[in-house]
């Protein structure tokens, strides 16, 4: 018998061991997989570009020395009270209900130490979070839940939201298991069971009715507050005018990396676009309609730090949002907790069962036992470090450009790593004057 | 009374000033003429006072409202009285779309008909239309009360929660997880206390009026149901 070399054992890319075991998964259990976060797929995104720096042509500024301004006016188009930050990097609208009470604390502790917002999510107002957050926005999101005209009055900016950016067109499932009976009781519904949020608002459809809506509530308010529309990346450039022509005082234009408490994952990875293709369109819009600056833009899905920021505000956005950077701040998939994540079945860094309640960091869950463990006031300092470290970050940079305020940044002092990075940004290729798309090419 | 001209003194006066009352006023009846059809007319009120609209309305008339009795010597356009908490709103003529949609408390009669998705979402309202109603009424509806004096349209309390939906006339279809219940005496009750308090008494009886409800069935997600969504 002939000892022929044998072909080694070849994996298929098309139907790779994660494939199958989706395949497996969804053979056993007939349900589709639902999970937390944002998009795990490589996506194009602020990694591929990069800031040119100052050189003969550009002067920089003195670290330290000389001055580099953060702060962001939000809502100046139409409110009689805008909102005036000290930092461009904003908390993004997370649900009591999908976070526990300590973790919405903590947020607002750690914005407001910071000298920046935080935001309600689907499910109302809790106080933990207006104790403690200094400015608080308060989402307008189809399923009302906890709606009522006291919390729009005290909340410092209204954002209605018409998508976000790990399910553009979809809405949302809070699943039993997280119903205690005080989110029970916010949300008018029997405890344990599923919370659905619809895909659309009860009350409107389409921009015009959402330019009456705008108006309803700038009346309901005395036109005191500003008002956001929040969209998913999908067609950023329409939805960012619409939004415009609709009234809005600030755009937020959320990428498919920002994540969900609760979302099919099929509908994170497949549907919408990485937030670096957004940008520019959404920048374009504003500038077509000579809006761009009056009408704010805050840019939101996968900000991991001063850099992804830099670069945000150099494609012409005013401000980011963060909010999974946010709750990993806070604790969230820390190491540290190894052995209970194991237990989970799951592991630091990759835990995304978010809807499941059983969050051993205290974050994600609604169970007292667990979200005990949890240190508002820890998580708190915490966030505010992170912010301030962002914020130093993004200084660097800007001041490398010669930029007395981070506004200041701009396209032209980017480049992109590669193709697809350029013909999404819009800056040229490193090394080239070439921006695929651009002059015919 | 207080009469207010919308058409000369504008919108954003209109709503500032009842904005300005309180439980303190002796301004407690007042008149708005001149509507023509505006939106957002007498929005967030918050006060005991009785609120009279000379003509139709167009979208959100009183969304919001708060303790205000606000009457609508006319139609009302999409969206009236969405999201109430409390306090009476009367419409003398028809509703259009989402009338009393997310209301949370409070009383939204109808003296006409209202178009599709009434009390949409509904989360404490009670709502009393005299007339019909039109297509996908009481849509994710939780809680609060709809009386029909007339028909239904189709799908009627699809994905409903715990509202409770009463309709005299036919029901053209029930939507996902909507079934008629049983009408047990404490339902009558109930009823002719609504009627009573929707002007309608001398219109219907409790007896003549069918009960629609959730069959609680779709309350946690199941696969083999996924043909019902």
């Amino acid at each position: 018998m002939t000892d022929f070399p044998h072909t080694p054992p070849r994996q298929s890319w098309t139907f790779s061991n994660d494939v199958n075991a989706e395949i497996r998964r969804a053979a056993a259990t007939g349900i589709y997989d639902i999970r937390g976060g944002g998009s795990k797929r490589r996506l194009p995104h602020f990694d591929d570009l990069l800031f040119l720096g100052a050189s003969i042509s550009r002067y920089p500024l003195e670290g330290y020395r000389e001055k580099c301004a953060t702060d962001v006016w939000l809502g100046t188009r139409h409110a009689r009270t805008p909102i005036h930050l000290d930092i461009p990097v904003t908390i993004a609208g997370m649900s009591f209900g999908a976070l526990s009470g300590p973790a919405k604390e903590a947020l607002g502790r750690g914005a407001t130490e910071a000298g920046t917002s935080t935001t309600t999510g689907d499910g109302g107002m809790t106080e933990e979070e207006r104790g403690h957050s200094r400015t608080l926005v308060y989402q307008y999101l189809p399923s009302r839940y906890g709606m009522n005209p006291d919390d729009l009055r005290r909340a410092d900016a209204i954002e209605i939201v018409v998508g976000q950016g790990a399910k553009p067109g979809g809405g949302g499932m809070l699943l039993g298991q997280k119903i205690s009976d005080r989110v029970a009781a916010m949300r008018n519904l029997p405890k344990g069971i599923d919370q659905r949020s619809a895909c659309r608002h009860p009350d409107w459809t389409g921009p015009d009715d959402l330019e009456i809506k705008i108006l309803e509530l700038r009346e309901i308010t005395d036109w005191d507050k500003p008002i956001y529309v929040k969209i998913g990346g999908a067609r950023p450039y329409y939805d960012t005018a619409l939004a415009v022509k609709a009234g809005a005082d600030v755009v937020v234009l959320d990428g498919m990396q920002g994540g969900t408490a609760a979302t099919q994952d099929v509908f994170i990875e497949n549907v919408g676009m990485p937030i670096l293709a957004c940008i520019p369109q959404a920048v374009k819009a504003l500038q077509d309609l000579g809006m761009h600056r009056e009408v704010q833009l805050i840019v939101s899905g996968g900000i991991r730090s001063g850099a992804d920021v830099a670069k945000a505000l150099a494609l012409g956005a005013d401000a980011v949002a963060i909010g999974t950077a946010a709750l990993i701040a806070l604790g969230d998939n820390d190491p540290a907790l190894e052995a209970e994540y194991n237990k989970l079945g799951t592991t630091a860094g990759a835990y995304d069962d978010w809807h499941e309640g059983r969050d051993p960091a205290g974050i994600t869950t609604q169970d007292p036992a667990l979200y005990g463990r949890f240190d508002p006031v820890l998580g708190g300092r915490r966030l505010k470090n992170y912010l301030k470290v962002m914020t130093l970050e993004a200084q660097t940079i800007a001041r490398a450009c010669g930029k007395s305020h981070l506004h200041n940044l701009e396209p032209e002092d980017l480049c992109a790593l590669t193709l697809e990075a350029a013909a999404m940004a819009g800056v040229p290729l490193a090394g080239t004057n070439w921006i695929p798309g651009r002059n015919g090419f | 009374m207080q009469v207010f001209d919308l058409e000369a003194q504008g919108l954003r006066a209109l709503n500032a000033t009842l904005h300005g009352l309180s439980g303190q006023t002796n301004e407690t009846a007042w008149e708005i003429v001149n509507p023509r059809g505006s939106h957002a007319i007498a929005v967030g009120v918050d006060a005991p006072v009785d609120i009279t609209v000379r003509g139709s309305t167009g979208y959100y008339c009183a969304g919001m409202n708060k303790q205000a009795t606000i009457r609508v010597k006319g139609s009302a356009g999409p969206g009236v009285a969405e999201n109430m908490m409390s306090g009476t709103v009367i419409i003398d003529g028809d509703a259009s779309q989402y009338a009393g949609a997310t209301g949370r408390g409070g009383l939204l009669v109808i003296k006409g008909n209202a178009s599709s998705r009434c009390g949409i979402s509904m989360k404490g309202i009670d709502i009393v239309v005299h007339g019909n109603i039109g297509h996908m009424s009481a849509f994710m509806a939780q809680s609060g009360s709809l009386v029909v004096l007339g028909n239904a349209g189709e799908a009627l309390g699809d994905s409903l929660y715990e509202a409770r939906l009463f309709v005299r006339g036919s029901v053209k279809s029930l939507g996902a997880d909507c079934i008629e219940k049983e009408m047990r005496p404490e339902h009558l009750l109930l009823l002719a206390d609504l009627l009573k308090r929707g002007e309608a008494d001398h219109l219907a009886k409790p007896g003549e009026f069918r009960r629609y409800g959730s069959a609680r069935k779709l309350y946690t997600f199941n696969i083999d149901n996924a043909a019902a969504y």
